[in-house]
């Protein structure tokens, strides 16, 4: 098998995990059984793949209240997360974290953040990490904030994509356009309508791509990468894409058309625009993606059922990792 | 023993710990100063109260970063960097200004690592210049370290000398938790004996600076010197106190409050911080609940009003508690006896 046919069933794998996650969470939330609430990323997948795809653990990225994601494009455990969605003991982050709050510092994933538009400068804050061990390491390593269009209207996110020009630091900023901050469209609350364009204006590289379409996601990631890895700066990205469910789980979506989202899933679906895709290029057999299915529904069902079964924290847990000493 | 200003003392701080460890970069707004414009003076100001002077040309741009004023960026960045395994001095000019930045301070860099289940380390230290005393008005004057202090996940330091400023720096810099300092603007020029070679004050140690049987003083910042001017005036009545400084509120060292009240019986503390919900009101709690049953008086707190910090030096003598009330303080704590 070619790399590049191993990378692409790696994405797909990916991408498919990620639909199955919160498709099954979908289900599961409904039966009361997950505490808080919880914002899923069906619909979004080949953004989080495509960022991440060419990625490795020394790079960091920053994520979202939307963050599943991220999480499995990023290579965390669908376990551990799932204990940590369900406040169990176990999670990735002992069940103190929650769905909002997934962080896994060996996979270079900095946390979920629950302040919209909190992230970026956290992520510029890595960036200058890299920069200064850049010369260490073959490659520079890079920092990714990811962020929605509602984010693109935070003061921070200005400040960070402003921080990120003066110092030059490897930073990419990705604006996960799908159309809504929270219940209120992106063509309302996005003054100029162009995301993209008000990134630019901070001076720097910044392109639109169909968030739909891994290969166009990839090929926009890995432009930010090499410019990044090679000392030229920050880039960013506006994926226009859609959500298939709504902001939270519950939200009633009154501000979607009735048949918004079935029309979406018909022409939008990155998993279907990935297989069309590969099949007409022949780059992967239609039977191995078919395999990769059966394989996520057996993991994403075998993590449910671990969650479930998986001892809650001990009260003892509540006034540890405070502070590491005090 | 060298005497140092305590803007001297925690530049030094800063020298030898950059010195010491690659990770420690420093930013903030003028840091250094000078980048950009059109003079070609590369270090114009080194920091606006000339703190952080000398770290540019010593350690240079990629760790001497001047920002733009942005201070959640500052503060964001910082905490993103030490995420990434960097220890980064930020600073924020002045107190007052965590109000643009408080979601980055206690959203994020405070709850990082209880969040995130113990897996992440912070170590970020988040200076920042506070007080009244100099015409500087409401929003340049405040002494907001009550508000972070009720912070969980942040400690914050509070020093009250040069000495003490160095060490606790140092100390800060190491310590692995996210770490608020407050420099108080008016303890900048006063100098004191400072050990040239780099040593650490720990968190939760209160200093005991004067030793007494008839009232226990605690005093933060610059309130610790005015309680000295009130404790020796009193000396020449025969009044001696125990004067507590706790030098950081979170940790705060309760055990050196409580055991010297239960040898005097009368608490006065003194806090430049408004009086609602301070570490004044704090300290008396405490006082009143595990000190209950030493206590011979009321508690006394002599704080400013529960008003900002007013411009005009007529109002602003008023406002910043001083020897005189100090003293009055003690006096009233020590009548309630007869």
């Amino acid at each position: 098998m070619s790399r590049e046919q191993s990378s692409l069933l790696d994405a797909y794998r990916r991408m498919k995990t990620i639909r199955e996650f919160e498709e099954r969470l979908h289900v599961e939330i409904a039966t009361g059984e997950i505490p808080g609430f919880t914002h899923l990323y069906a619909g979004q997948e080949a953004v989080a793949v495509g960022v991440c795809a060419d990625l490795t653990d020394e790079d960091y990225i920053v994520s979202t209240h939307r963050g599943h994601g991220h999480c499995i494009a990023k290579g965390c455990d669908i376990t551990g997360m799932m204990q940590e969605i369900y406040g169990r003991r176990d999670g990735l982050c002992k069940g103190k974290g929650g769905s909002m709050h997934i962080a896994d510092f060996d996979k270079g994933m900095l946390g979920a953040n629950a302040i919209v538009g909190a992230g970026p400068p956290l992520a510029v804050g890595a960036a200058i990490a890299c920069k200064l061990r850049r010369g260490a390491a073959a490659e520079g390593r890079v920092s990714v904030a990811f962020g929605g269009d509602g984010s693109c209207n935070q003061g921070t996110v200005f400040e960070a994509m402003n921080l990120a020009v003066v110092l030059a630091v490897p930073a990419i900023f990705v604006f996960e356009n799908n159309g809504y901050s929270e219940h209120t469209g992106a063509d309302y609350a996005v003054g100029s309508k162009d995301i993209t364009a008000r990134a630019a204006a901070f001076g720097m590289a910044a392109e639109r791509v169909d968030g739909a379409d891994f290969f166009a996601v990839r090929a926009a990631m890995r432009r930010a990468l090499e410019r990044a890895r090679a000392g030229g700066g920050p880039s960013a990205i506006e994926a226009v894409i859609t959500r298939f469910y709504g902001h939270f789980e519950g939200d009633p979506q009154k501000y979607r058309a009735r048949d918004e989202v079935a029309n979406q899933r018909a022409t939008m679906d990155c998993l279907t625009r990935f297989r069309t895709s590969v099949a007409q290029s022949g780059a992967v057999a239609g039977e191995e993606l078919d395999a990769i299915d059966r394989e996520v529904l057996e993991r994403i069902d075998a993590a449910v059922r671990a969650a479930r079964a998986a001892p809650l924290p001990p009260e003892s847990d509540l006034t540890t990792d405070v502070y590491i000493h005090y | 023993m060298p005497q140092l200003s305590m803007r001297d003392a925690i530049n030094q701080a800063l020298h030898q710990e950059m010195e010491r460890d690659p990770r420690v970069i420093v930013l903030g707004e003028d840091v250094s100063g000078g980048a950009g414009g059109t003079s070609g003076e590369r270090e114009a100001s080194g920091g606006i109260f000339g703190v952080t002077k000398g770290l540019l040309p010593r350690f240079g741009a990629e760790r001497v970063l001047d920002t733009p004023i942005s201070e959640s960026a500052i503060i964001g960045a910082a905490a993103g960097a030490a995420l990434a395994g960097l220890r980064p001095v930020a600073e924020l000019m002045f107190a007052d200004f965590v109000g643009v930045c408080m979601d980055q301070i206690y959203n994020q860099v405070a709850k990082f690592r209880y969040m995130f289940g113990g897996k992440s380390r912070c170590p970020v230290v988040i200076r920042m210049a506070m007080g009244a005393g100099m015409g500087m008005g409401a929003q340049h004057s405040q002494s907001i370290y009550a508000m972070l202090t009720a912070v969980p996940g942040l400690k914050v330091v509070v020093p009250s000398n040069a000495r003490d400023a160095k060490g606790l720096l140092i100390e800060a810099i190491r310590d692995d938790d996210p770490v608020v300092f407050f420099e108080h603007k008016a303890l900048y020029p006063r100098k004191g004996e400072v050990p040239e070679a780099p040593y650490t004050v720990r968190f939760g140690e209160a200093s005991l600076l004067r030793e007494g049987t008839d009232v226990t003083v605690v005093a933060l910042a610059r309130m610790v010197s005015f309680a000295e001017k009130a404790i020796d005036a009193l000396a020449r009545d025969g009044i001696t106190c125990d004067l507590i400084d706790p030098r950081t509120t979170s940790p705060l060292d309760e055990e050196t409050i409580l055991e010297s009240l239960e040898g005097t019986g009368r608490l006065v503390i003194v806090d430049e911080s408004p009086p609602r919900c301070s570490v004044a009101a704090d300290i008396a709690a405490l006082a009143a609940g595990r000190g209950f049953h030493s206590l011979k008086a009321p508690v006394e707190q002599v704080t400013p009003p529960h008003t900002p910090v007013p411009f005009s030096p007529a109002l602003e003598r008023a406002y910043v508690p001083g020897p005189q009330r100090i003293e009055a303080a003690i006096r009233r704590v020590l009548g309630a006896k007869a």
